[in-house]
């Protein structure tokens, strides 16, 4: 515990973490051995093929699954824990916005349940709105956005009630390339301006490494992190970063990485 | 209106298929009549015409029912005894409180078999098991028993028509319940919602098109149910009491008037319903 508390606590630490799915053809390790530390600020993607367990590693953060062996702690809680602490905001591959509800209405929804004052309610709308850029569509609704803007909204959700760490399952897996190079960027602002703690699974090596600070590749069957390349790009990053040789050199690891993890003999 | 045109058509095609059984029924009628008077076997255009305007007919022609519920419907003030609508709001009072009743209970049932896993297993069966049983036969036990805890009138009968129409509703709602995907399932538990909260904010507006669905079915049943309810009863008042007194005494055409009448007492609620229906999914922007 006190090396861990000395200079940068890890707001995310995985240890030896397993977790074997019982199913009708027998168990399924999902994840195998898993360690890992995520420090304050930074931003992590997870990326592999499907059914490398990165999406059940980052329900795991959530509370959303449980973890047959090792050990996990969110800012040195449970799961379980932070998740009532209010530790992240989770955004999904869809919007999942309540037809029923305007856009202002849907990003109230976690306040109303949370149970902030009337004006406190207002006020985060109103600030979240800004963030993501939808000022002045808070009265329209969803189906009058396009999914690109809806997906924002979904962000501005999570982002409402101040959890210090996102956690975000492909949020822009459904959307076209354009939309989404638009939306990174707007992340990347987001995540410069809030300082939060991001954790981002994406199967797009170029998205994993324009956006991250810590990119942790993984394989399946067994679900495992393969290799976590820390990567040396500034914080500041414009579009064109993507063609330089060090963002390359990277996107080549993380390929190889993919490669050397994915067995062919199936 | 391009829709007009088949309905127009098939709605002309039963009439004229009326008209003719009424002929072919009440035809012998028509002869024996004849015969017991010592005239000679009329022609073919004497019968028909005798076949359309006789007192008891087998198969009354479409033009007598008409007129019977014209007369019904407007011959008297809508107090009198004699008034259709008079006797369809009796049977309408009672199926609109037991609509009420039936869906009250076939949502809180809903609700128990969507959070307790205990209801889950267990109230489905008599649930089903209570629509095996014919209505016709359980009705009257429901009139005694309640008839000697002293209940008497309107409240019998709707329950009736709870029994029928709860069913649809508990179907549906279970259904509608269960209608949010994992997802948002999910996503309000990242928000540590209550169960409560769930089901206020996600599970009852998403649930909103079932239930509209077995709303219709219902008031359909509830229907039945009060006019079944008003049979054992002893024919005293409502849209089951003309159909048993016409019965008794063989006034076909009023048992038929009032077969219409029941029939557009439910046309009239299912489309209310269905007007609702609309205007709220189309408000919740969930019209299809």
């Amino acid at each position: 515990m006190k090396d861990t508390m000395n200079i940068a606590p890890a707001v995310i630490e995985a240890r030896g973490l397993n977790l074997v799915f019982q199913t009708d053809d027998g168990p399924v390790e999902a994840l195998k051995d898993v360690n890992l530390k995520v420090e304050k600020g930074d931003f992590v993607s997870f990326i592999g093929p499907s059914g490398c367990g990165k999406t059940t590693f980052l329900r795991c953060i959530a509370a959303l699954e449980y973890p047959t062996g090792g050990s996990l702690t969110v800012n040195g809680m449970s799961p379980d824990e932070a998740r009532r602490s209010r530790a992240y905001g989770y955004v999904f591959q869809a919007a999942g916005l309540y037809p029923w509800r305007t856009i202002a209405g849907n990003i109230r929804l976690p306040l109303e349940i949370m149970g902030f004052s009337r004006e406190e309610q207002k006020a985060r709308v109103e600030r979240v709105l800004a963030l993501v850029d939808l000022e002045g569509f808070g009265n329209k609704y969803p189906w009058q956005l396009s999914g690109g803007m809806q997906q924002r909204a979904s962000i501005a959700r999570a982002l409402a009630f101040d959890a210090d760490i996102l956690l975000m399952d492909e949020p822009f897996g459904a959307l076209d390339e354009i939309v989404r190079d638009r939306l990174n960027e707007e992340l990347l602002r987001l995540w410069a301006r809030t300082e939060k703690t991001i954790g981002f699974v994406t199967h797009s090596i170029p998205e994993a490494v324009y956006l991250s600070t810590k990119i942790v590749v993984m394989s399946p069957r067994p679900g495992r992190i393969t290799d976590v390349i820390d990567s040396p790009l500034p914080r500041e990053r414009p579009l064109e970063i993507r063609d330089s040789r060090a963002f390359i050199e990277i996107a080549h690891r993380v390929r190889e990485g993919l490669r050397a993890g994915h067995s062919y003999d199936e | 209106m391009k829709s007009l045109m088949p309905i127009l058509t098939v709605v002309a095609a039963i009439v004229v298929l009326w008209y003719a059984a009424a002929v072919a029924l009440n035809r012998t009628w028509v002869y024996d009549q004849a015969a017991r008077a010592g005239q000679p076997v009329p022609g073919a255009t004497q019968v028909v015409a005798e076949t359309m305007r006789l007192e008891r007919p087998v198969l009354p022609a479409p033009h007598q029912v008409a007129a019977e519920l014209w007369k019904g419907a407007f011959g008297q003030a809508v107090t009198s005894k004699r008034s259709l609508v008079y006797h369809a709001w009796i049977t309408l009072s009672a199926t609109l409180l037991g609509f009420a009743l039936g869906t009250a209970l076939g949502v809180a049932l809903a609700v128990g078999i969507v959070y307790s896993r205990a209801m889950d297993m267990s109230v489905m069966p008599w649930a089903i098991a209570s629509q095996t049983i014919p209505i016709l036969a359980i009705a009257p036990m429901f009139i005694v028993v309640m008839n000697s805890m002293g209940i008497q009138g309107l409240l019998p009968k709707a329950a009736i028509s709870a029994y029928l129409s709860f069913f649809p509703v508990v179907v549906g709602m279970v259904k509608g319940l269960r209608a949010p995907d994992r997802m948002q399932i999910d996503l309000l538990h990242t928000w540590n919602a209550s169960g409560m909260q769930a089901l206020l904010s996600l599970r009852f507006p998403a649930s909103l098109p079932y239930l509209f669905a077995s709303l219709k079915v219902a008031a359909a049943a509830a229907l039945v149910g009060a006019i079944v309810g008003e049979l054992p009863t002893g024919a005293v008042a409502g849209l089951g009491a003309r159909l048993l007194s016409g019965s008794y005494y063989g006034q076909t055409t009023q048992i038929w008037a009032a077969l219409f009448a029941a029939a557009i007492v439910a046309a009239t609620l299912v489309g209310v319903i269905g007007q609702l229906e609309r205007m709220t999914l189309k408000r919740m922007g969930l019209a299809r």
